[in-house]
């Protein structure tokens, strides 16, 4: 049994160390190179959505108050909801249940699986993704008033280093990853950026 | 591993992956806390961990070392909490073996909303089941706990 | 002083001045087609209440607490005739010895919702006996008459004198017990019969209650089963290498119904089963699916089978008929899943075997685990613990979670106790359920509306048949628990040409009475039904019962009760919608009105109003808390609940797959009270028939969708 892993409520100390090393890598390398074009940022845009779209992002980017779950994301057992701050309803905070990692594997397939900050966006900006077109995901994804404040730098480093958002690479049993692999979705980020940050129409 | 439960302190020889319920329950001797699922489905393991509602089946009981447990024990000492005395005014309990989860829960509720709304109340405590379907009864209880605990600061 | 056998004479003076008085009343009649009990020997007078010196008065219960309150109501009856200070009652769990049979049933269980009425006159006369012991003894001490004393609030009183029950036990307990005495009528009642808060509130809502699963025992070590995950499975062989790896297993054993693996607490226990590498022979239930199940009891539905109820000639009446209504039924199997999982603590001794568990059948325990130990019944001492939810899955007639947590013990030799644990995985795939059942009725109805022929044909697997109790309760082949509720329905009673009746395939599956046993599914099927049949009578459904049940002044008086509470009749905003159902069951007569309304797909239950006849009623406050969860838990039957098969294997296995009503799922409930002198009925189960058919009612009402099987799937 590992002895180093995180402690539920000390400091999460999970391995970021890994994915700053693989970013380090990625950065550098794609300067020299001509800027992408407008339609190959929209073309690396659609490998963004394909992520926020899928169950382990969309499932809390959702329109209601009530947050889904598993793969064919229905609707979240035991009445949870938002919360005014994201982090679950007063006295049932979503870690209630959600630790700050997966449980041990002897822990049963059926467990809620955990990350840092488990919780859905706030309610005054939901971020909502299910249902919408790539242009739609892309200006919200995009518009600051929505996304917390978030430029383009910020988003970046949300999507390649917040450890919620790396969960949907390894959410436990029971629940498919997200299929596009994570430096990938750095990849084709940092191309969407460096094209200007395009959305299609 | 150390564990502070209910302001003591333990010393259990236990290994750092099981879960926090069968320390209390198995090696600390603490049985109010109570196993119901083993996977955070009906709440009656719930204990509060800096003040917190906490499932404790699926908290690794390493985890926790270096922060405050409080089970039901804890809440009952040195007397009965106004939610304790609610529960029994409401004649709340039928086989009563969710309860300390119920109590446990409603006291995370009623620390984080001294006044709880019908719907605060609905959405903090339907994570723990109760198969006699003493519900009713757990709504009014926690109403009568906000009065009582208003009454009495 | 006699004592049974097996009671420990010592437990009942240990408090020196106790008073413990018992003896034995006849049975009543008509509660159960069992036989009742010959009458002992020698009744037992220290076996049903204790007074301490401290004046606490502690009544010994025969039957196990719940959570229906038997922990209240029993002592109520007692303190009624004794005349104590209600304030100095206690309750204690009575060991297993004959003298707490079952006044009807004949051996030591709690079930059938009957606890309550079958004691009524058993605790009472306790009570009334230990009072006149008691005024004996002042009357003798104070040089009076007897009939100058009298007994109130825990004190013997003549004139000025009085002497505590505390201080006059001990004279008490010498005295002859009187040869007859006289019961209270009830409308004199002080204590029964008035809302009484519970006994048991204080320990369970400070966690010292002791569940059989909190038992914690010197040397103690926990077990886990691995079982055939087919029913009917058996073991061919296994490797334990790897579970005896993990540290804190002590050993595997294999028991009949599986492999064992002992550890030093349940987690070892958990972790050495997932260790260990089984192979199971899947036995002849490998194939077991619902689909295919469900195929075939609707081909049995559509040809006859064994007559459960018969009257005329249905098939000439059903051609002659103005009008035909048909349709088809059907109920899923259900776990009862009671929170706290199945557990069962053993120690086998030289000369002797304990056991700890909540159960709801100790007189099976103890036979059992003496079969099994290889000792006399009498040297196995039961503790009943409280049960974490009953619901008839611990009142098995195998004893299943004692025979087997006695088989580990056995297996595992040594002197430790061992605590045999089952997790929610083993208890949902753990059989014992509430049979799947098919319905098909065939009614022809008058020219005046009312049905003139009623056929019906019911498919389900027998709960009694190859248990101990079939000899006694299957009658010409009808499993009386298959049928309640349709055969001796009124409507059906009441129509000319009648014929009710049953197939019970043989399957591999384990199926047991969960709350209110048959009636969990017939009065869903009939009640539903008779909304069908007055829409196609074109009458109003509460007026059609009512012209269907004008001779059964009970079902009337709870009916008509139910609806002017609700309101019935009276517009209603929202998009709610109302449904109604009456049923009997055991021997207490329910109505419920349910308002409902339906939005994306999904039914909700706002307000239930219910109205019982319980006939005598011992604790209102304990009959209103018994049929609000009764509400809660048809509703988890009615929304939820459904086990299905495929390749063999149960489907389902815990909460996230098989879910139970949560509380913003539970309506407001109403309960309102019938006042009646007439004969005490059962007040644990009669709750939870008529809810499934008052919200299908109600749905239908809405959305005009008829649902004709559990549980709601809207189209």
């Amino acid at each position: 049994m590992k002895t180093t892993r995180p402690t539920m409520y000390g400091r999460a100390a999970i391995s970021s160390a890994a994915v700053l090393a693989a970013l380090a890598a990625l950065l550098p390398a794609a300067s020299p190179a001509a800027a992408p074009s407008k339609e190959e940022g929209v073309a690396a845009f659609e490998t963004v959505r394909a992520v926020l779209q899928h169950p382990r992002c969309q499932n809390c980017h959702i329109p209601g108050d009530a947050p889904l779950q598993l793969d064919d994301g229905r609707p979240h057992t035991m009445g949870v909801v938002r919360g005014s701050d994201g982090k679950g309803a007063p006295g049932l905070p979503c870690a209630t249940c959600h630790g700050v990692t997966n449980p041990p594997t002897s822990y049963g397939p059926h467990v809620p699986p955990g990350a840092p900050t488990w919780h859905l966006p706030p309610p005054e900006r939901k971020m909502v993704f299910i249902g919408l077109s790539s242009g739609e995901v892309c200006r919200r994804l995009k518009d600051e008033k929505q996304n917390g404040g978030k430029n383009l730098d910020a988003l970046f480093h949300h999507m390649a280093e917040d450890k919620l958002v790396l969960w949907g690479w390894s959410p436990g049993a029971g629940r498919a990853p997200v299929p596009v692999p994570h430096d990938e979705l750095v990849a084709k980020l940092k191309q969407w950026i460096a094209a200007g940050a395009p959305c299609a129409p | 591993m150390k564990l502070n439960v209910n302001g003591k302190e333990y010393e259990a020889a236990a290994p750092d992956d099981m879960p926090l319920l069968w320390v209390l329950r198995d090696i600390l001797g603490l049985t109010g806390t109570k196993f119901g699922c083993g996977m955070a489905q009906c709440g009656a393991c719930t204990v509060h961990v800096d003040g917190q509602a906490v499932r404790s089946c699926v908290t690794p009981a390493a985890s926790v070392q270096g922060h405050a447990v409080k089970t039901i024990e804890g809440l009952s000492a040195p007397g009965l909490s106004a939610i304790q005395r609610a529960w029994i005014e409401e004649d709340v309990v039928q086989c009563g073996y969710c309860q300390p989860g119920q109590i446990m829960a409603a006291a995370a509720l009623l620390a984080a909303r001294p006044h709880p709304s019908d719907a605060d109340i609905d959405n903090a405590m339907s994570a723990n089941l109760c198969r006699c379907g003493t519900y009713l009864r757990i709504r009014a209880a926690v109403r009568r706990a906000a009065e009582l605990a208003g009454r009495t600061a | 002083m006699s004592t049974p056998s097996g009671l420990s004479r010592r437990r009942f003076l240990q408090t020196s001045g106790a008073l413990v008085i018992g003896f034995y009343v006849a049975p009543r009649s008509g509660l159960a087609a069992m036989q009742a009990p010959a009458a002992p020997a020698l009744p037992d007078p220290n076996a049903f209440l204790r007074i301490g010196e401290d004046e606490s008065v502690t009544v010994i219960l025969a039957h196990s607490e719940m959570g229906q309150g038997v922990w209240t109501a029993l002592p109520m009856l007692v303190a009624e005739e004794l005349g104590c200070d209600w304030a100095k009652v206690r309750a204690e769990e009575a060991p297993a010895a004959p003298v707490y049979a079952h006044p009807a049933f004949g051996m030591q269980m709690t079930g059938g919702s009957s606890s309550t009425y079958s004691e009524l006159d058993r605790y009472r006369y306790a009570g009334a006996v230990a009072r006149e012991m008691l005024i004996q003894a002042a009357a003798e001490q104070w040089k009076v008459d007897p009939s100058a004393c009298r007994a109130e609030a825990g004190f013997v009183v003549s004139g000025d004198k009085r002497l505590s029950f505390g201080k006059l036990a001990a004279a008490a307990q010498k005295r002859t017990p009187p040869a007859t005495v006289k019961l209270k009528d009830p409308k004199d009642w002080k204590i029964a019969g008035r809302p009484t808060k519970r006994l048991d509130s204080p320990e369970k809502v400070t966690g010292q209650a002791q569940f059989g699963m909190d038992v914690r025992l010197p040397g103690m070590l926990t077990a886990l089963v691995a079982r055939a995950p087919i029913f009917g499975g058996t073991v061919k062989g296994f490797r334990a290498e790897k579970a005896k790896a993990v540290p804190g297993v002590k050993a595997v054993v294999q028991v009949p119904s599986g492999v064992a693996v002992v550890g030093e607490h349940f987690w070892a226990a958990k972790l050495g089963r997932d260790a260990l590498e089984i192979d199971w022979d899947p036995g002849p239930g490998a194939d077991l699916d619902t689909q295919r199940l469900r195929e075939e009891f609707r081909a049995a539905a559509g040809t006859p089978g064994t007559k459960a109820a018969a009257a005329g000639d249905v098939d000439a009446a059903l051609k002659s008929a103005a009008k035909t209504v048909e349709a088809e039924y059907e109920v899923p199997y259900l776990a009862h899943a009671p929170m706290e999982p199945l557990n069962c603590t053993v120690r086998i001794g030289a000369d002797g075997a304990e056991v700890w568990t909540g159960t709801q059948f100790q007189t099976m325990d103890q036979t059992v685990t003496a079969k099994i130990a290889g000792l006399k019944p009498e040297q196995v001492k039961i503790h009943t613990m409280f049960l974490g939810g009953g619901f008839g899955r611990r009142a098995t007639p195998t004893s299943d979670f004692v025979s087997e947590a006695v088989q580990v013990a056995k297996a595992a030799g040594g002197a430790a106790p061992i605590k045999v644990v089952w997790t929610r995985e083993d208890d949902i795939h753990g059989g014992y359920y509430r049979p799947m059942y098919v319905h098909r009725l065939r009614v022809g109805l008058g020219a005046d509306g009312k049905p003139v022929a009623w056929r019906q044909t019911i498919v389900g697997q027998s709960i009694l048949e190859g248990t101990p109790f079939a000899p006694m309760m299957i009658k010409n082949g009808i499993d009386d628990t298959s049928v309640e509720g349709v055969a001796d329905s009124p409507y059906v009673k009441g129509t000319a040409s009648h014929l009710v009746d049953l197939h019970s395939p043989k399957k591999t599956i384990p199926v047991l009475w969960l709350r209110s046993v048959g009636h969990s599914h017939t009065a869903f099927v009939m009640e539903t039904f008779v909304d069908d049949l007055a829409r196609a009578a074109g009458q109003e459904p509460l007026e059609y019962r009512r012209r269907l049940l004008s001779e059964h002044p009970r079902h009337l008086g709870v009916l008509n009760l139910a609806a002017e509470k609700a309101g019935w009749g009276r517009p209603l905003s929202g998009g709610r919608a109302r449904g109604l159902a009456v049923h009997e069951s055991f021997g207490s007569w329910m109505a419920q009105v349910a308002e409902v309304s339906v939005a994306s797909g999904r039914v909700r239950v706002h307000r239930v109003v219910c109205a019982v006849d319980c006939g005598i009623c011992v604790n209102p406050a304990g009959v209103r808390a018994q049929v609000e969860g009764a509400v809660a838990f048809g509703l988890s039957a009615a929304l939820h609940g459904e086990l299905t098969f495929k390749d063999g294997r149960v489907q389902q296995s815990n909460f996230h797959d098989y879910p139970l009503l949560r509380l913003n799922e539970m309506p407001e409930v109403e309960v309102h009270i019938v006042p009646s002198s007439e004969k005490a009925g059962g007040i644990g189960e009669p709750g939870v028939p008529p809810v499934a058919p008052a919200v299908a009612n109600a749905i239908f009402a809405a959305t005009g969708q008829r649902l004709r099987r559990l549980p709601f799937r809207l189209a």
